[in-house]
C-alpha cells in the first residue's frame, strides 16, 4: 500500500505575503549577507521574536554591534542601530545608555568581537552592571575573515591560525560574565529557538548587565576546517549533545571540542545598576544639590 | 616683571602658597600673573616648587627664568633653586628649616620662624600663610588687601580665621623686620 | 542660541588650562564626559568629575581611551554634546574612534594636552609633537577641524569654539593644548551665559520615514537626529550611502569620502581663523601655535628692537591650516619662521605654501619645555637675511651659548 497523498496545500503569493517581521527588519537590505545554515539568522529571529512579544515601543530600543558576521546584525535590523568599531561596541552603547537612559541598549555581536578585542569592555561593564543587554553568538571562529582561532575555540579544534590544533584554553563565557558581575547569564545553542527566545526576553527586560551566549553553526568555517560536516550535521550535534541544566555552577561550563554542551540559565540575580548605584551614591553626598540623572538630556 | 620661586617640599602648601599669590595679583591687584607648578614624582612628599610670575603686562614667557625672590621652606628645596635667584633678589627662609650659605651678589636675606608661629597659631600646616604675610610684607609684589581677599576663597571655609590670623602674624613680623632695616640697619637686616 | 546658564561659572577664576577646558566644555553645554585619566590631561577629568553631577551631566571613568572615545560617540548620538581628554598614548589609543567620527559625521571635542613622545616620553613635560598625528592619525582620508590655544583663557574660549564647529560641520573637532598650557594657572574671565554664543545642532526636520543620515545639505553637511527619536535610522564604519547603509564600491567611496573632505575643504574660509600682526611691509613672519606663539612674541619684541621688520601669524585654528594666507604672504616677505615643540611638523604645511617664493626657517625644540626667546630671535636675525628661499625647511645652528 503506497503512502496516502499529502494534499498539496495553496501556497501564498510571495509578493503580496508580507515577511511576517517586516517591521522589524531593513527588508530592502535582505537577503542578507550569511551563509546558508548560519545560525546568526536564527538568533535574529529569536530577538525580534523577543522584541514583538514584550510590544515595547520600537522607538526607544537601539542596537549596536561591532565587526564581524554578528556584527552585521545591526544592519538588519529595523531599530536605531549602530555598526561600530571592532571590539567597542559595549564602550559605544555605554555612551549611548548614559546619554539617554529612557532607551533599551541591545549589544549583538560574536566572541571575537565581544571576547577578544573587546574584553576589556566586556569584563568592566559586566563591573559596573552597565544596563545592557549583550547576545553574543559564539561560533568559536573568526567567521568573516575565513575562520582564524578565537579565544573561545575548543581545544585541538583547527582554525586557519591554529593550523596544528587550538592548544590555548578559552574563555568560558558565561562564567566570565558572572565573575565580572552580569546580573543574568544564559547560554542556549541556535537549536534551542523557543528557549532562546525566552532567555532573550528575559535579559532584556532585567535591568543591569545581561548576556545571552548563542553557540551557533558555522558549516563555512568552523564544520568545514573540522571536518564537522554540514550545517544540518552542527545542529544534530546540539540536538543529541545539548544538555539542559539551569542554574548549573558557570565553572563547570566550558566547551569541549566534540563534547556535550551545558545549556541553560544560569546566573539572574539583583544588583544595583550602574546608574541606580550613581543616583544613590551622588545623592547621599550631595542631597538636594544632586539632581537623581535619568531623563534626557 | 617679577619672578617668585617657592620651594618646600610636599604638604606644606606651596602649590596653594603659588596659586594665592597668583589670584591675589591677577584677580584683585589687576595685574597679570602666571603661576606653573613642579610636577612629576618629585611632587609626591620630596622637593616641591611653585613659580609665580606677576606682571603689569602680559606674561609671555610662561616660567621663570631668574628669579627676583625666592621662598624657601626646606633645605632641599632651598639648595635646588637658591642657585638661580638673581643676584640682586630676595630669599625669604623659614629659618628653623633652612640654614643658607653665604650669600653671593646683592642678594638679601629675610628669615621668619613660620612654621614655629603656626605651631603657636595651632596648626603647623599653616605656616605656608605665615609665609606668604612675611612675603607681602618684604616684596610688596601684591597688596595686603588682595592677599586677603584671595585667602578665604582658596582655603576650607572653617579654616579662614586661622588662616587670615597665620598671614596677619607672618605680615606683622615682616613689617617690623622693616622697620628695623629703615631704623639705621638698611642692607644688612637679614645677613647673618 | 545662548548657553545654557547651568554650566556656566561665571565670573572671575584664577584656574589651569585643564581646569578651563572643562568648565569651556561645560559653558558650551557638554553634558557627557567619557575619559580614562592620563597625565598631563588628569585634571580635566578631575574637574568633570566633580561638576557633572552638579549640573545634570554624566562623568564616566572608562576602562580605557578606546572605550572613552566609543562612548562618547555613542552619547553624541542621543543628543548630547560629549567630550573626552587625552595626552600621548592615549591619543594614539583613540586615533580608530577619530576615523568613527568622522566617518559617522558626529559632532564631539576631543581635547589633547600634548606632552614629550614618542611613546610614553615625557609625562609631565610639555610637547606639540601631536600637530600631524592630530590630522592624520586615524586611516583613510577625512579632514579634521584643531585649535590651538595658548592660555588657560584661550582654553575655555577655544573649548566653546570647539563645540560650536563641531556642531556646525558634523566633525570632531581636537582642541590641541599642552602640558605647559594645561597647567599653566592664571585668570580666566567666564562670561554670563547670555554672551557666549552656542551653535545649535542641525536637527532635520522632515518626516521621520524619510530620514536620510548622510544626506548633505547644500553645504554638504547632512543634518542629524538622535537616537530614539522614531526615525529608526542605521549608521556604520563602513562605507555608506545616503540611508547609511553599506556599499562596497568605488562610486560610493567617491561620494562619500569626497564629502567628508569637502565639507571641510570647501568650507575652510568660514573654519580657519588666525591672528595677524604688522606683516605688512615685514620681513620675516613668524608663524606659531599654542604655547610657542607666547615664547614667540618676546623673541619678537626683542628683534623688533634691534631693527629686524618681524610680522607674527599665529594660528588659533590650526587645521585645517591657513593656506591661502600663507601663500599670500610668501610672494611679500623674506621668510617664514616657525618656531614648534618638534622636530619639524606644522612647518611641513608653510613649506608647502611657500612654494619655495619664501625662506622657511623651522626653530625645533624637542619637548619638555618651552623655546627660549633667544633661539627664536637668533633664527629671525638670519632668516631675515632671507638666503634660504628655495632651499625646503632649513634650520639654523644654534647659537652658542657662554
Amino acid at each position: 500500500m503506497s503512502a496516502p497523498k499529502v494534499a498539496e496545500r495553496p501556497r501564498p503569493k510571495m509578493k503580496e505575503e508580507p515577511h511576517p517581521m517586516e517591521s522589524l527588519l531593513r527588508m530592502e537590505r535582505i537577503p542578507h549577507i550569511w551563509c546558508p545554515t548560519c545560525g546568526i539568522g536564527t538568533t535574529v529571529t529569536a530577538f525580534a521574536t523577543a522584541l514583538e512579544k514584550l510590544d515595547w515601543d520600537l522607538d526607544k530600543v537601539c542596537i549596536v554591534s561591532g565587526i564581524g558576521c554578528t556584527g552585521r546584525v545591526a544592519g538588519y535590523m529595523r531599530l536605531d542601530s549602530f555598526h561600530t568599531t571592532h571590539g567597542r561596541p559595549i564602550a559605544f552603547a555605554t555612551g549611548v545608555k548614559l546619554g539617554n537612559p529612557e532607551l533599551k541598549v541591545v549589544v549583538f555581536s560574536g566572541d571575537g568581537d565581544l571576547i577578544a578585542i573587546g574584553g576589556n569592555h566586556f569584563i568592566h561593564a559586566a563591573r559596573r552592571n552597565m544596563d545592557l543587554t549583550v547576545i553574543c553568538v559564539n561560533n568559536f571562529i573568526y567567521a568573516m575573515t575565513g575562520g582564524q582561532v578565537a579565544p573561545t575555540t575548543p581545544p585541538t579544534g583547527y582554525a586557519t591560525t591554529s593550523p596544528y590544533g587550538n592548544f590555548e584554553k578559552p574563555f568560558n563565557i558565561p562564567h566570565l560574565a558572572e565573575s565580572c558581575g552580569a546580573v543574568y547569564v544564559a547560554r542556549w545553542t541556535a537549536l534551542h529557538v523557543r528557549r532562546l527566545t525566552n532567555s532573550i526576553m528575559e535579559a532584556l527586560q532585567k535591568p543591569g548587565f545581561s548576556v545571552v551566549e548563542v553557540i551557533t553553526p558555522c558549516a563555512n568555517y568552523w564544520g568545514r576546517i573540522n571536518r564537522l560536516g554540514t550545517g544540518l550535521d552542527l545542529m544534530r550535534f546540539y540536538h543529541e549533545n545539548s544538555i539542559i541544566k539551569h542554574g548549573e555552577d558557570t565553572r563547570n561550563l566550558d566547551i569541549e571540542f566534540k563534547k556535550p554542551i551545558v545549556v541553560g540559565k544560569f546566573i539572574d540575580r539583583e544588583r544595583p545598576t550602574f546608574l541606580q548605584a550613581y543616583n544613590q551614591r551622588l545623592s547621599e553626598i550631595l542631597g538636594d544639590k544632586f539632581k537623581p540623572y535619568g531623563g534626557k538630556a | 616683571m617679577i619672578e617668585i620661586r617657592f620651594a618646600g617640599y610636599g604638604g606644606q602648601g606651596i602649590i596653594r602658597s603659588g596659586i594665592i599669590i597668583g589670584k591675589a595679583a591677577s584677580l584683585y591687584d589687576d595685574k597679570f600673573a602666571t603661576m606653573n607648578q613642579s610636577f612629576g614624582p618629585e611632587a609626591r612628599g620630596g622637593a616641591c616648587s611653585a613659580q609665580v610670575i606677576v606682571s603689569d603686562d602680559r606674561v609671555l614667557y610662561p616660567y621663570v627664568t631668574v628669579p627676583n625672590v625666592m621662598v624657601a621652606m626646606s633645605q632641599e628645596g632651598y639648595s635646588k633653586y637658591e642657585p638661580e635667584l638673581g643676584d640682586e633678589g630676595l630669599l625669604l627662609i623659614d629659618e628653623d628649616l633652612v640654614r643658607p650659605k653665604p650669600l653671593r651678589g646683592n642678594i638679601k636675606l629675610y628669615s621668619v620662624p613660620a612654621t614655629r608661629f603656626a605651631e603657636e597659631l595651632g596648626n603647623r600646616i599653616i605656616a605656608n600663610v605665615v609665609m606668604l604675610g612675611f612675603f607681602t610684607a618684604i616684596s610688596e609684589v601684591v597688596t595686603v588687601e588682595a592677599m586677603k581677599k584671595a585667602i578665604p576663597t582658596l582655603v576650607p571655609s572653617r579654616f579662614v580665621e586661622l588662616n587670615l590670623k597665620a598671614f596677619d602674624k607672618g605680615y606683622e613680623y615682616g613689617l617690623e623686620l622693616r622697620g628695623k632695616e629703615k631704623r639705621g640697619k638698611a642692607g644688612t637686616a637679614g645677613r647673618c | 542660541m545662548k548657553a545654557d546658564p547651568k554650566g556656566v561659572l561665571t565670573g572671575s577664576h584664577f584656574l589651569d588650562g585643564d581646569h578651563a577646558c572643562a568648565e569651556g566644555a561645560l559653558a558650551a553645554g557638554c553634558r557627557f564626559f567619557g575619559g580614562y585619566p592620563i597625565t598631563p590631561s588628569t585634571e580635566v577629568a578631575e574637574r568633570f568629575s566633580q561638576r557633572c553631577p552638579l549640573v545634570e551631566a554624566i562623568f564616566i571613568q572608562m576602562e580605557d581611551e578606546l572605550g572613552s572615545l566609543a562612548a562618547v560617540i555613542g552619547a553624541a548620538w542621543t543628543g548630547r554634546k560629549a567630550m573626552t581628554v587625552t595626552s600621548g598614548p592615549g591619543f594614539s589609543l583613540m586615533m580608530e574612534h577619530i576615523g568613527l567620527a568622522a566617518m559617522l559625521e558626529t559632532p564631539l571635542v576631543l581635547a589633547n594636552v600634548q606632552r614629550g613622545g614618542p611613546s610614553t616620553g615625557l609625562p609631565t613635560l610639555t610637547g606639540q609633537a601631536d600637530m600631524m598625528q592630530a590630522r592624520w592619525g586615524s586611516h583613510g582620508d577625512y579632514e579634521i577641524i584643531a585649535v590651538s590655544p595658548n592660555s588657560p583663557q584661550e582654553t575655555f574660549d577655544f573649548t566653546i569654539k570647539a563645540f560650536n564647529l563641531s556642531e556646525r560641520y558634523r566633525v570632531p573637532v581636537l582642541v590641541m593644548l599642552d602640558e605647559c598650557v594645561g597647567h599653566m594657572t592664571e585668570k580666566v574671565v567666564i562670561p554670563p551665559a547670555d554672551e557666549i554664543e552656542i551653535e545649535p545642532r542641525r536637527y532635520y526636520k522632515g518626516p521621520k520615514d524619510k530620514y536620510l543620515p548622510f544626506k548633505p545639505d547644500k553645504d554638504l553637511v547632512p543634518p542629524m537626529v538622535d537616537a530614539g527619536s522614531g526615525t529608526r535610522f542605521h549608521v556604520t564604519g563602513l562605507t555608506h550611502d545616503y540611508r547609511g547603509y553599506p556599499v562596497m564600491s568605488a562610486d560610493c567611496q567617491e561620494e562619500l569620502v569626497r564629502r567628508l573632505v569637502n565639507k571641510i575643504r570647501k568650507n575652510a574660509d568660514h573654519i580657519v581663523e588666525y591672528e595677524e600682526e604688522q606683516t605688512d611691509g615685514a620681513d620675516v613672519v613668524v608663524i606659531s601655535y599654542g604655547i610657542t606663539s607666547r615664547v614667540a612674541l618676546r623673541a619678537v619684541d626683542l628683534a623688533r628692537q634691534e631693527g629686524i621688520k618681524v610680522g607674527i601669524l599665529r594660528l588659533i585654528v590650526v587645521w585645517p591650516f591657513p593656506e591661502k594666507r600663507i601663500r599670500e604672504l610668501a610672494g611679500k616677505v623674506k621668510a617664514f619662521v616657525m618656531p614648534e615643540i618638534n622636530y619639524g611638523q606644522m612647518v611641513l604645511e608653510v613649506d608647502r605654501c611657500a612654494c619655495g617664493r619664501a625662506e622657511v626657517a623651522l626653530v625645533p625644540h624637542g619637548g619638555g619645555w618651552v623655546h627660549d626667546p633667544e633661539d627664536i630671535l637668533h633664527t629671525i636675525r638670519q632668516a631675515a637675511k632671507g638666503k634660504g628661499v628655495g632651499k625646503g625647511v632649513i634650520e639654523y645652528p644654534r647659537k652658542k651659548r657662554g
